[in-house]
């Protein structure tokens, strides 16, 4: 599927901002900035991945700059950065 | 019923903390067009996820004639919102327009008649056709005031003591009590004027309103206070319940408590009292 750079989100507390864009080599690559990453890192790359996979992304690099988001924000904000990306929506016109 | 922006995952994730008795996550004017697309996935992530108890959750999604409307349906009528609050309502015709695209949706995933419908009354014509709009569908379970756009089409200034907006709100409770259905009024938006605020409240539960519209928790305990029953009123309500029961039980419908003559509308009013003192929570069932 191709990719533009798209960006979704906002560096507002609760939310997360997603970019994300071409990657170079297979797989997607997470790079990932947030306040309880110690805590919740793995489960935030988590739905970011479970998300564009099931989007159908297979390659991509996102850079994630998390302010607390729940995991349905996360996965909102994925979902829309890769509609963002692909043009291709998830809703019926 | 508390609006909530529907583009701020924070303010969705906390909103019922505060405890409103229904929220209402906005698609509509609080969005921007450039972040529809986000704002309608947070709020169907939101309503799939978010365990927001018993409190009612409603949608309002932009009008049918804007490219966001039927997707807007789609997405929370997928994620079981309870009811959808449609804006600018002015015909029935609108109503029906939105109930076949929820029908749709609903085919789909099987589940119709899931979702109820409510409708916001922005304009004169919306005003002139109230009670079409409140009877379009079997879905509706409310109308609403909307007052800025009504004063801005009625060509009136918004004064502190509202007269501009007597007829409509008088229109819209009527129409409302007719259908059989909830009247909901508009948002005091001055959140540093709570005297003002309350006054409102108070005048607009006089005029028979089933509650108000809000835009900040501390709001919420001011329409509480107000729409909750007073214990002398429950206790009158309650005496006069038991009156009539006992009377019935003896073949009669009319009878005197404390010299007064009590008949059909007293007892309605007083069963009002009764379950809006269970609804608040000062009323257990048991003691009704």
């Amino acid at each position: 599927m191709e990719l533009k750079t798209a960006f979704a989100g906002t560096l507002e507390s609760g939310d997360i901002l997603i970019q994300i864009s071409p990657a170079e080599k297979p797989g997607i690559e997470i790079e990932l900035e947030s306040t309880v990453a110690y805590q919740f890192g793995d489960q935030i790359k988590s739905v970011i991945t479970e998300t564009a996979k099931g989007l159908g992304i297979e390659s991509a690099r996102i850079t994630a700059t998390d302010k607390g988001a729940l995991d349905c924000t996360v996965k909102a904000r994925t979902t829309a950065a890769v509609v963002r990306a692909t043009g291709k929506d998830v809703w019926k016109d | 019923m508390m609006f909530v922006p529907g583009n701020n995952p924070g303010m969705m994730a906390d909103a019922h903390i505060y405890g409103p008795d229904s929220i209402m996550l906005d698609l509509e004017d609080s969005v921007t067009m450039a972040e529809k697309d986000t704002a309608r996935l947070l709020v169907h992530n939101a309503l799939k996820s978010i365990d927001y108890g018993d409190t009612e959750m409603v949608v309002r999604i932009n009008p049918l004639n804007t490219p966001y409307g039927k997707k807007d349906i789609e997405a929370v009528v997928k994620a079981g919102v309870d009811v959808i609050r449609m804006p600018k309502t002015e015909t029935a015709e609108e109503v029906i327009e939105v109930e076949r695209e929820i029908e749709r949706v609903e085919k789909e995933i099987g589940c119709l008649g899931r979702t109820k419908i409510m409708a916001a009354i922005e304009s004169t014509l919306g005003i002139v056709n109230a009670y079409a709009i409140a009877t379009a569908s079997p879905r509706m379970m409310g109308i609403a005031l909307g007052a800025e756009d009504y004063c801005a089409n009625l060509k009136a200034q918004r004064t502190k003591g509202g007269e501009e907006l007597r007829l409509a709100r008088e229109t819209i409770v009527v129409a409302a009590r007719a259908a059989g259905i909830d009247a909901l009024d508009t948002v005091f938006s001055n959140l540093n004027d709570m005297e003002t605020f309350r006054n409102e409240v108070e005048y607009i539960k006089s005029l028979g309103f089933d509650g108000k519209s809000i835009i900040n928790p501390r709001q919420i305990e001011v329409v509480n206070e107000i729409f909750t029953p007073k214990e002398k009123e429950i206790e009158k309500a309650r005496a006069i319940v038991a009156a009539i029961m006992e009377a019935e039980k003896k073949g009669s419908g009319v009878i005197a408590l404390n010299g007064k003559m009590i008949d059909r509308p007293v007892v309605i009013r007083a069963q009002r009292t009764i379950q809006m003192a269970i609804a608040s929570g000062v009323l257990s069932p048991d003691e009704a």
